[in-house]
């Protein structure tokens, strides 16, 4: 008999297999033309308005939504774009109910913001299905600039550069480019192969091209430094985001069945089969931020019985969104607050997982919680890798002014830069506004 | 419940809602469901002369504007007077007739502009056993180019003199429908009176192109290739209906005339406007083309719960009620000084007011930090713009200077007597203050 969702242990399969591809469709599906006139119909055109504000990368959303209300969905996004060059990508991750749906007008009267991010996503994506890219390069400045990770800050960064007339090479550690947009992000939040759809549609500019294999520090083989970059180039880009996990600190970590939820993650949206991926019955995902979330309702959708988050603060203190936590329980994900690992239980591979609750300044409580757990998955933050790295602030480059680090001609943005949220669209801001800095310095 | 039993020329029916002359009104079937859902009358749709009927095109006779999730905001249509032949309309006019008694029901004619013509057939019509007719001068298409609809109503004396030979030939009372397709509405309206006319309805259609096909560059709706324009109605044409009948209602050669309002009445509110303004019934079409005739229903139970509110027990009290403060620019009280005024409670920061202050106006609201919009008081002139232009309903509001505060804009006291530009000094032929 076929495995199924009672089955114990790590298995492949535990769902009909034709129940798959529903369960990883689209979050939420594009809206159709009467659907975006419709939506684009509730904005109030505001004046200076607070959701341009709102928008890490200013976008002119009443511009654009106007544009999409008149017929003209193609210039919606070249407004879109101008600003955002993966304003497809952000249109579909975006928090949007944390940032420029949050500042809607409409929020504040009815509660029901302008729907932004998918008439943003409405507009990308009539423009990017017709395979029109929108931009030219300006004339050739032969100045060469190196940009190291391949994910969102690097690819801004590299367009604009690439669009200002300078050519580009983009280095990045993982076999294709993409970033978080390709390897970290829940599957329901871009399928079908969007993120690299958009690369490709990004790298139509021209001028512009990557070598993967290709990471900061000695240890990689393929190992890139500073200095040779330097060398090399006019100018150097690092949005080489976290590559590190953090450890639990927990007794019994290493067991089987215990890893970390960017590795799931990773290869749940690298897998090209998910009714041969195995998951857990009992998974019990340790953190409170978006990939925690990620890995949990993946977890769920892939036939776990049973998932719980926990997370060590109150709801409140989650890093994940309102919109994010409400949508794990709509899944079915329960999710447990004031709880800290203190032990992972089992022979060899994990049984149960054992916490201790705590109070709100983290003190133990002695009261204990013992879950199930056939597999664990760690999301308690990221950390910066590489060696000979410009000076850093707390755990992450420190940066000045547009991405300015503390080494001479280079600059660093995205995750990995100090300053900003660890938010896609704030890395493509970052990238974007780092390029025209670079391009002041080259062209003095 | 108030009483809406309404009585117009002598024309009885059980609420003053009647569906307009055009084609929900061009067949038994389609009669018989608006009686069945509570339409007070019906103004059929107009008869031609005996013999071949007129034919329509084979293609759209009808375009359209849009607002917001398409809500249907004006249409026109190039569709003529009815295509069936006359003895059929007759006959099933005197089928739903006999059967809806208390209904109105009223004969829509045009005819060419002939004594003969009109005198032929008037007898047929009262054989049906019609409440009145109504003249149609107003179709600003189609018939126009043969001499007939708004070619009539755009000349005084063919109105005066067909209105005349039908008053001569029929004992049922005559209604004109005039056109606003003509500069000065009193002139048609003053013929019609001196032709004896029992009223006048309006507006019919207005002359109109509604939308250019970019691709094709040609006008909507298109046949083959090529438009025409066409009688423009619904929502849009409201207003512009509203004043024509207030102006016949204040007009002191006219004002005793009863109207029949039309003009993209499409809910119970815009009914009561017509009334207000001085008609005495109102006639709809383009609301039941979209909406079916259903929409009668929340016309009569809005209209009766305002009038119980307001204490009124029959349409009567309703009728001209706002006639006598419909004035002449000239009369206005220029010693009147309002303010804007936002509510912060109700204010959602959209700024729109701000844009359409600063740009458009006087540059008299305040944009702070935060995004707080308040009025600046020496600017302010109450222009209303800003009321207009704001999505939330009582946010900004006009409020009246109390007399003897000082205008922070004119430095000037406000004074508590009236005084209109008659007697402004700034007017070269002012007349001194009594």
């Amino acid at each position: 008999m076929a495995d199924n969702e009672f089955t114990p242990g790590i298995k492949a399969g535990r769902l009909e297999h034709s129940a798959y591809a529903a369960q990883f469709s689209d979050l939420h599906p594009p809206l159709d033309d009467h659907e975006a006139l419709v939506a684009a119909d509730r904005c109030y055109f505001c004046h200076d308005a607070p959701c341009i504000t709102a928008c890490p990368t200013d976008i002119d959303i009443p511009l654009f939504i106007r544009q999409i209300a008149t017929g003209t969905p193609d210039a919606a996004a070249k407004t879109i774009l101008s600003q955002n060059i993966m304003g497809g990508m952000c249109a579909r991750v975006c928090p949007t109910e944390q940032l420029c749906e949050q500042a809607c007008v409409r929020e504040m009267a009815e509660g029901k913001p302008v729907l932004i991010g998918q008439l943003q996503r409405y507009a990308t994506d009539h423009l990017q299905q017709q395979g029109i890219h929108p931009f030219t390069r300006a004339g050739a400045t032969g100045k060469t600039v190196a940009v190291v990770g391949a994910g969102p800050a690097g690819l801004s960064c590299a367009h604009r550069l690439a669009m200002l007339g300078h050519d580009v090479v983009v280095y990045d550690a993982r076999p294709k480019p993409g970033g978080l947009n390709e390897f970290g992000i829940a599957a329901y939040k871009t399928p079908n192969g969007y993120a690299q759809e958009e690369v490709d549609w990004l790298l139509q500019i021209g001028g512009i091209r990557i070598e993967t294999g290709k990471a900061l520090g000695k240890g990689s083989g393929a190992g890139l430094t500073l200095d040779q970059l330097k060398a090399d180039h006019d100018a150097v880009f690092v949005g080489v985001g976290l590559g590190g996990v953090n450890a639990l600190g927990a007794m019994g970590e290493e067991k089987d069945g215990v890893s970390d939820a960017v590795d799931f993650i990773s290869t749940l949206r690298q897998s090209t089969d998910l009714t041969a991926l195995p998951i857990g019955r009992d998974v019990v995902v340790i953190g409170g931020g978006m990939t925690a979330i990620d890995a949990a309702v993946q977890a769920k959708l892939l036939g776990a019985l049973n998932v719980t988050l926990v997370y060590r603060r109150g709801r409140d203190r989650m890093n994940a969104s309102p919109f994010e936590q409400d949508l794990a329980a709509s899944k079915g994900v329960r999710i447990v607050n004031h709880a800290v690992p203190v032990a992972v239980h089992g022979n060899g591979a994990v049984r149960e997982i054992e916490f201790e609750y705590v109070d709100g300044t983290m003190k133990g409580t002695g009261e204990m919680l013992r879950l199930a757990a056939d597999q664990v998955f760690k999301a308690i933050g990221q950390t910066l890798q590489g060696d000979g790295l410009p000076d850093l602030d707390g755990r992450k480059i420190a940066v000045t002014g547009a991405g300015r680090t503390s080494v001479e001609g280079v600059w660093a943005g995205g995750d990995c830069a100090s300053g900003g949220d660890d938010l896609t669209v704030t890395a493509v801001a970052e990238g974007r506004d780092a390029a025209m800095d670079i391009h002041s310095a080259l062209m003095g | 419940m108030a009483n809406l039993q309404s009585d117009f020329v002598g024309i009885k029916s059980p609420n003053p809602f009647w569906l307009a002359s055009a084609p929900p009104t061009d067949k038994e079937y389609n009669v018989r469901r608006a009686f069945e859902a509570g339409w007070g009358g019906v103004v059929w749709k107009t008869l031609g002369m005996e013999g071949p009927p007129v034919v329509n095109v084979n293609g759209p006779r009808y375009g359209a504007i849009w607002g917001a999730d398409r809500r249907l905001l004006g249409l026109n249509n190039i569709e003529l007077i009815t295509d069936r032949p006359l003895e059929v309309n007759l006959r099933e006019m005197k089928a739903v007739k006999r059967d809806y008694p208390d209904r109105a029901m009223i004969a829509s004619i045009m005819v060419p502009c002939e004594e003969e013509a009109w005198k032929a057939i008037l007898p047929h019509v009262e054989d049906t056993g019609a409440d009145g007719i109504e003249l149609n001068f107003g179709c600003p298409h189609g018939m126009a180019e043969r001499g007939m609809g708004s070619a009539v109503g755009q000349v005084p004396e063919y109105i005066e003199m067909v209105t005349r030979w039908c008053k001569m030939y029929t004992r049922m009372p005559v209604i004109v429908k005039l056109t606003p397709n003509i500069t000065n509405v009193l002139y048609p309206a003053e013929a019609a009176k001196r032709g004896g006319a029992d009223a006048v309805s309006l507006i019919n259609t207005i002359n109109s192109i509604t939308s250019v096909n970019l691709d094709s560059f040609a006008p909507e709706p298109m046949i083959d290739g090529k438009g025409t324009h066409g009688g423009y109605c619904g929502p849009a044409v409201k207003p512009i209906a509203l004043n024509m009948v207030a102006e016949i209602a204040r007009n002191p050669a006219t004002a005793d005339m009863p109207i029949s309002g039309i003009g993209g009445v499409t809910t119970w509110r815009d009914a009561a406007e017509f009334l207000a303004l001085g008609a005495g019934n109102v006639q709809v079409c383009t609301a039941v083309m979209t909406y079916g005739f259903k929409i009668v229903q929340e016309m009569i139970s809005g209209l009766s719960e305002y009038m119980d509110s307001k204490g009124m027990t029959s349409v009567d009290q309703l009728v001209r009620k706002a006639v006598p403060n419909v004035t002449d620019w000239n009369q206005l009280n220029l010693n009147y000084v309002a303010k804007a005024k936002i509510d912060q409670d109700a204010c959602i920061s959209c700024g729109r007011c701000f844009a359409a202050c600063e740009d458009t106006s006087h540059q008299a609201i305040a944009m702070s930090e935060d995004r707080t919009f308040t009025v600046i008081d020496e600017e302010c002139v109450a222009c209303n713009l800003c009321v207009n232009v704001c999505p939330v309903e009582d946010c900004i509001s006009m409020v009246p200077m109390d007399a003897g505060a000082t205008d922070p804009r004119t430095g000037k006291v406000v004074d508590p007597s009236y005084a209109n530009w008659t007697t402004h000094p700034n007017n070269p032929s002012a007349t001194a203050a009594e």
